[in-house]
């Protein structure tokens, strides 16, 4: 058997996807035009799919806070925090970060898969148990992977379901870390969180919230699920990412836990892998700032998720049911879920595909995430395509036959 | 309960995804003779905890190659052993 021989089912499944004409997961960004444009196949398209909830990406002020790092602390650590050391501006974002949140430690990974990979794969050792969401991020079942606590999965945004498994392991005596999301990047949904914290403490177990994609989304202040639901005080511990509402890459890790800088020696993606560029860390920095000055940006992306979501659930088409920054259009036919995406692609729109095993119960997904600094004219010419390429496709019924069927 | 008892029971949840007319054996090998993806396959170990009131951890799931080491798998968990 070859070396690449078993990849002969993916290279199938890909193959197949990208019968549609293009390769959803080989896109070629030509060119950036701002926070909300960019040029593909040589024409302007504007982006729904990029995650860059608040739009910060070519803010004039984290941009100059980049460049000043940049031109004083040189290109890059070249090294990792326990060998080249922690530069200053490091020690400066994880006191930004723990002042945020209201908590008293704060470390930084170099991206957000590297903050879940270490807390999760670290927190929980030998005898432990790790129970996680089934529909949780790569990110979170690597880490399952990597560590080695004994691992339980639960249903999906379901603390029943949660309490069942706890109550079966009432008499082992390892560690319980339950994890679960802010925000589900697939299908925009968010934790029960309230309910989950009633079933944490019901068993003694500790809550990891991933808040990734909620983090500069939800809550008055921009701190995420945990803000909006008012258990900040009951959550043990925060991961997030720098690459989404910061507009960056980066990782991190909150908590109260008195003992938590022991996890600078003992957190394996934290030790070996180079730190984050200073001018990465300084326009986080910046990010942050401006979020904590101006969380009227939330407003206007909340406006822009309403103008989105009900023009597409306006037009038929099926939606996931919380309504949030991600909204994912629910297509059955993965096939003609890619021919959607290159309609839209085609159109000036990009979306993200997304395929199972990555998107729950085997549904493939037309996933658009939301950024404040799109205009409402781009969000409704991003309505009016989708429109456009679902009735071309018959995803969605014509709207005339739509009424007469309701009527 | 006895490892036949908990066998059938799993033959039974698995009958939906059973290829051709094969029925399914103790050396039925989940991934290859029976039509399940990866992320079925967690998903019918979420059901077999139910369905028996026992753990079966992620971890084990890689060791657990055909339909008799799911049984045993299982059993061994309920007795204690």
């Amino acid at each position: 058997m070859g070396l690449f021989d078993r990849f002969k089912t993916i290279r199938e499944v890909h193959g197949a996807v990208t019968a549609c004409g293009a390769d959803p997961f080989g896109v070629k960004m030509e060119k950036i035009v701002s926070s909300t444009e960019a040029m593909v196949e040589g024409r302007k398209t504007i982006l729904c799919g990029s995650n860059n909830y608040l739009g910060l990406t070519f803010d004039a002020d984290c941009i100059a806070a980049a460049q000043n790092a940049l031109a004083e602390f040189g290109t890059g650590t070249t090294g990792s925090r326990i060998a080249n050391g922690s530069y200053s501006c490091h020690k400066a974002l994880e006191v930004d970060l723990a002042d945020f949140y209201g908590k008293k430690h704060c470390m930084v990974f170099t991206t957000g898969y590297q903050a879940n990979l270490g807390a999760i794969s670290t927190l929980v050792g030998p005898g432990d148990y790790l129970i996680i969401d089934a529909d949780s991020h790569a990110s979170i079942y690597d880490a399952a992977r990597l560590g080695h606590a004994t691992v339980i999965r639960f249903r999906h945004n379901d603390p029943a379901d949660l309490d069942k498994r706890l109550q079966r392991l009432a008499n082992e005596p390892g560690n319980k870390l339950v994890v679960v999301e802010g925000i589900y990047s697939m299908l925009g949904d968010h934790a029960p969180l309230k309910e989950f914290v009633e079933v944490k403490k019901k068993h003694g177990a500790y809550l990891l919230v991933d808040e990734a994609h909620s983090m500069g989304v939800m809550g008055k202040t921009g701190r995420g699920l945990l803000e909006q639901e008012g258990v900040d005080a009951d959550v043990d511990f925060i991961t997030g990412t720098f690459s989404k509402s910061m507009g960056a890459i980066g990782g991190f890790l909150i908590s109260d836990h008195p003992d938590f800088e022991i996890l600078r020696v003992s957190c394996r993606p934290y030790m070996f892998t180079a730190s984050m560029p200073p001018s990465i860390v300084a326009s986080v920095r910046q990010s942050l700032a401006h979020l904590r000055k101006h969380p009227e940006l939330m407003t206007k992306l909340w406006r822009n998720v309403d103008t989105l979501y009900h023009g597409l659930e306006a037009a038929g088409f099926k939606l996931g049911r919380q309504k949030g920054p991600v909204v994912a259009i629910h297509i059955n036919d993965p096939a003609l879920a890619a021919r959607a995406w290159h309609g839209l692609l085609q159109n000036g729109v990009y979306v993200n595909l997304a395929l199972p095993p990555a998107t729950p119960s085997g549904t493939a997904l037309l996933r658009c995430s939301i950024c404040a600094a799109h205009s409402t004219e781009q969000l409704r010419r991003v309505i009016n395509v989708v429109t456009k390429v679902g009735l071309e496709l018959g995803l969605i019924a014509d709207p005339s036959v739509r009424i007469a069927a309701a009527e | 309960m006895t490892r036949d008892t908990v066998f059938t029971e799993i033959a039974r949840l698995l009958e939906r995804f059973r290829a051709g007319d094969k029925a399914v054996s103790f050396d039925t090998v989940i991934a290859e003779d029976l039509t399940m993806d990866s992320l079925q396959v967690m998903d019918l170990m979420m059901e077999l905890e139910d369905r028996f009131d026992v753990s079966i951890p992620l971890n084990l799931v890689p060791e657990i190659a055909t339909v008799g080491q799911l049984a045993d798998t299982i059993y061994a968990s309920k007795v204690g052993a």
